[in-house]
């Protein structure tokens, strides 16, 4: 790297260390520390005994000398990373939800921005904006809409009312988390296939034509292998925000389908405040990801080499 | 000999723009047929017409006899050599050449030798593994060669396939292909804008401009008979002046009457005079010839070009004598190396090119 590089490389380094170093290493900290008491010779105080000290304290408050008869220590600990374990079923929930939800994205995805990379260009730019339509509105009011249309006595059930069928239980299902995820990030699937579709040459298409190969064999060894590192960077962008959603959970699933997101948003800003356990979940979810996003990768590299001997 | 595909009357338009005019076209069994002609004259979509990517408005394109105007890509005996060699960039030199036998299910084992025949064919032995983006212009360009080849279709079609190389590794994959033409007995329908490649490799020539075919003969018919100023014009340099026939055999141009092997004009018919710059021979100036000026002589190698003026027209010359600017020297040429040519009217050439083609049958 030149010189003249690393100076223009500087603000964002900045802006990295602050905004993507820093909070990931608090998180670190925070996820393998916990707060302890100890009283003024350094022995570790249990809950009973700080909660007695703090009581006299507070009760002698008004005395001259006041200075603290416990000390607060933050101290290294496994305990937060042990107590994930606990959490084990909310995670796998999540991460279930977030593979079907990622799983009907693809499904949906894959055809339509096939479709619209072979469309004239004019149309390929309105359906675009098509797909990119609903981004422009606030999320919480896209998935707000979503309990209208879902409720019990909603627009969904309302319609089905009128030809006679229904009601239905709608929301608060995990099916209904799992249509909140597809509907709000379906465009983070469509758009990077549609960006590494239109790049796929026209005339390598027809050379494998040329060569004998029917429109099937021309998806399976030319588009689809061609197209796999579109379809990695969909399912990252697809899973990731699916598997830490806590709103779209929150709103359509009713509470009792607690995801891995709400468990954290509880750390944080719930009842069951506790942000040294939050860091560790988010720590463990944060592992999690890059294990699968390097599976991914791993798959479509392999793809890259391979794939047209795949199928 | 057999005739294995035959264009009739087929007509293509782009956006309202005419790019194939009638085309009338028979390839004959183990042909090496070149499509001939400047750039966006429609040879590429001739031959995709062929091939069965492009659809003509109208016309028939038949395979032995069979219409096929309709049968896509896939199911046509014909392999391409594409402009932009257009290989599997997710796929190793390998893999690539082996696409179409993969798809045509041959044994894995045979596939290995095949291949690797090709690779030998295309004098890229080891290059297996090599990922194809990592290959020059030129050893992509045999790589789609081979990819085709391999195959052993019935008709092969190439689409300005030594487009990117050198001229050196150019005169010998000309060589090459010509020698491969002829030992795997395959037709070739060869696209090139290139006439010295036209002329070195083909059995047929067919020249087109703007849509229409301009002429088809055999090479030496091409470069001794052009059948018209512009064809005359492209393939090599030409001296083209205006003139009148005043009846068979005897001509007007440049301010004298010629005695000439032409016959079957109109009287006074104005017409196209054109004489190659090989066949004018510098000689003393005299009453006998028509004189002229020196304006340039520039050294091109093998012989000097030089350029007279004469009776007010340019003419160019190739000669291995030099001359000196500013002398008088005269022009000499026989009877025979007089070509006429009806003044170009696209109307008459498109009659033109059926008769030509109509002939050439006859002949074979
Ligand atoms: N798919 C297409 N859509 C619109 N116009 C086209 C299309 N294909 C070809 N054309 C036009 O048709 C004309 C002939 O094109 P073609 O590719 O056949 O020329 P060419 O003789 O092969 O030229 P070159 O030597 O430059 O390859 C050109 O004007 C080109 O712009
Ligand atoms: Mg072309």
């Amino acid at each position: 790297m030149t010189s003249k590089s690393k100076f223009l490389a500087a603000p964002y380094l900045l802006w990295m260390i602050i905004f993507i170093v820093i909070p990931l290493a608090l998180i670190v900290v925070f996820a393998f520390t916990t707060t302890v008491y100890t009283d003024l010779e350094g022995n570790l105080l249990s809950n009973e005994e700080f909660d007695e000290l703090r009581i006299e304290y507070d009760n002698f408050y008004d005395m001259a000398d006041n200075e603290l008869p416990y000390k607060k220590q933050t101290v290294f600990t496994l305990t937060h990373i042990m107590e994930v374990s606990n959490y084990v079923p909310v995670l796998l929930n999540s991460v279930w939800l977030a593979i079907i939800a990622t799983a009907i994205c693809l499904l949906i995805g894959y055809p339509l921005a096939y479709l619209i990379s072979r469309m004239r260009y004019g149309f390929q730019k309105l359906m675009l904006m098509m797909v990119m339509l609903p981004m422009w509105m606030n999320f919480l009011l896209r998935t707000y809409a979503w309990m209208t249309l879902l409720e019990r006595n909603g627009w969904i059930n309302k319609l089905l009312g009128l030809v006679g069928i229904g009601p239905f239980d709608m929301i608060n299902t995990q099916g209904a988390v799992v249509l909140g995820m597809v509907y709000n990030y379906l465009p983070y699937m469509i758009l990077p296939l549609y960006s590494i579709m239109t790049k796929i040459d026209n005339r390598t298409i027809e050379a494998a034509q040329d060569l004998g190969a029917n429109s099937l064999r021309v998806f399976s060894k030319v588009v689809l292998p061609l197209s796999m590192p579109g379809v990695a960077s969909g399912i990252t962008m697809v899973f990731v925000p699916s598997v830490s959603t806590f709103i779209i959970s929150r709103m359509l699933g009713g509470g009792t389908n607690m995801l891995i997101g709400d468990l954290i948003d509880l750390q944080f800003l719930g009842n069951a405040y506790n942000p040294n356990l939050g860091s560790a979940i988010s720590l463990v979810l944060l592992v999690f990801i890059l294990l699968c996003m390097s599976i991914t990768n791993q798959l479509n590299n392999e793809d890259n080499m391979d794939g047209g001997m795949l199928l | 000999m057999e005739t294995i595909i035959e264009i009739k009357n087929v007509s293509k338009e782009f956006n309202g723009e005419k790019v194939l005019k009638g085309i009338n076209l028979s390839i004959h069994d183990n042909e090496f047929m070149t499509l001939l002609g400047p750039s966006g004259c429609g040879k590429t979509t001739t031959l995709r017409i062929i091939g069965g990517f492009v659809t003509p408005d109208d016309g028939d394109v038949f395979f032995y006899g069979k219409k096929i105007n309709d049968v896509p890509p896939y199911k046509r005996p014909v392999n391409t050599v594409f402009q932009k060699y257009a290989l599997f960039p997710h796929l190793n030199v390998y893999d690539n050449i082996a696409f179409g036998l993969r798809i045509s299910k041959v044994p894995e084992n045979e596939i290995r030798q095949r291949v690797a025949e090709m690779l030998e064919l295309v004098n890229l032995m080891g290059y297996e593994k090599r990922s194809v983006d990592n290959l020059s212009g030129g050893q992509q360009q045999r790589i789609a060669i081979a990819r085709a080849l391999v195959n052993s279709p019935k008709v092969l079609l190439l689409d300005e396939p030594l487009g990117a190389l050198d001229l050196q590794l150019r005169k010998e994959m000309q060589i090459e292909l010509k020698k491969i033409q002829q030992r795997l007995k395959i037709t070739f329908i060869y696209v090139t804008h290139d006439q010295e490649e036209a002329l070195t490799m083909s059995d047929t020539v067919v020249v087109m401009n703007e849509g229409i075919i301009q002429q088809i003969g055999t090479p030496q018919d091409i470069y001794n008979e052009p059948t018209n100023a512009f064809v005359a014009n492209f393939i090599g340099e030409s001296n083209i002046l205006p003139g009148i026939m005043h009846r068979d055999y005897l001509v007007e141009f440049a301010g004298n009457n010629f005695d000439c092997v032409d016959a079957g004009f109109a009287p006074m018919e104005p017409v196209d005079v054109v004489i190659r710059p090989e066949d004018i021979k510098l000689v003393e100036a005299s009453d006998e010839v028509l004189n002229g000026v020196v304006e340039t002589v520039t050294f091109k190698g093998v012989h000097y070009e030089i350029v007279v003026n004469a009776y007010s027209d340019y003419w160019v010359i190739q000669s291995t004598k030099s001359a000196n600017v500013g002398d008088i020297v005269g022009l000499s040429f026989t009877p025979e190396d007089i070509h006429i040519m009806h003044k170009s009217k696209p109307a008459r050439q498109s009659r033109y090119s059926r008769t030509v083609s109509e002939d050439m049958a006859d002949d074979k």
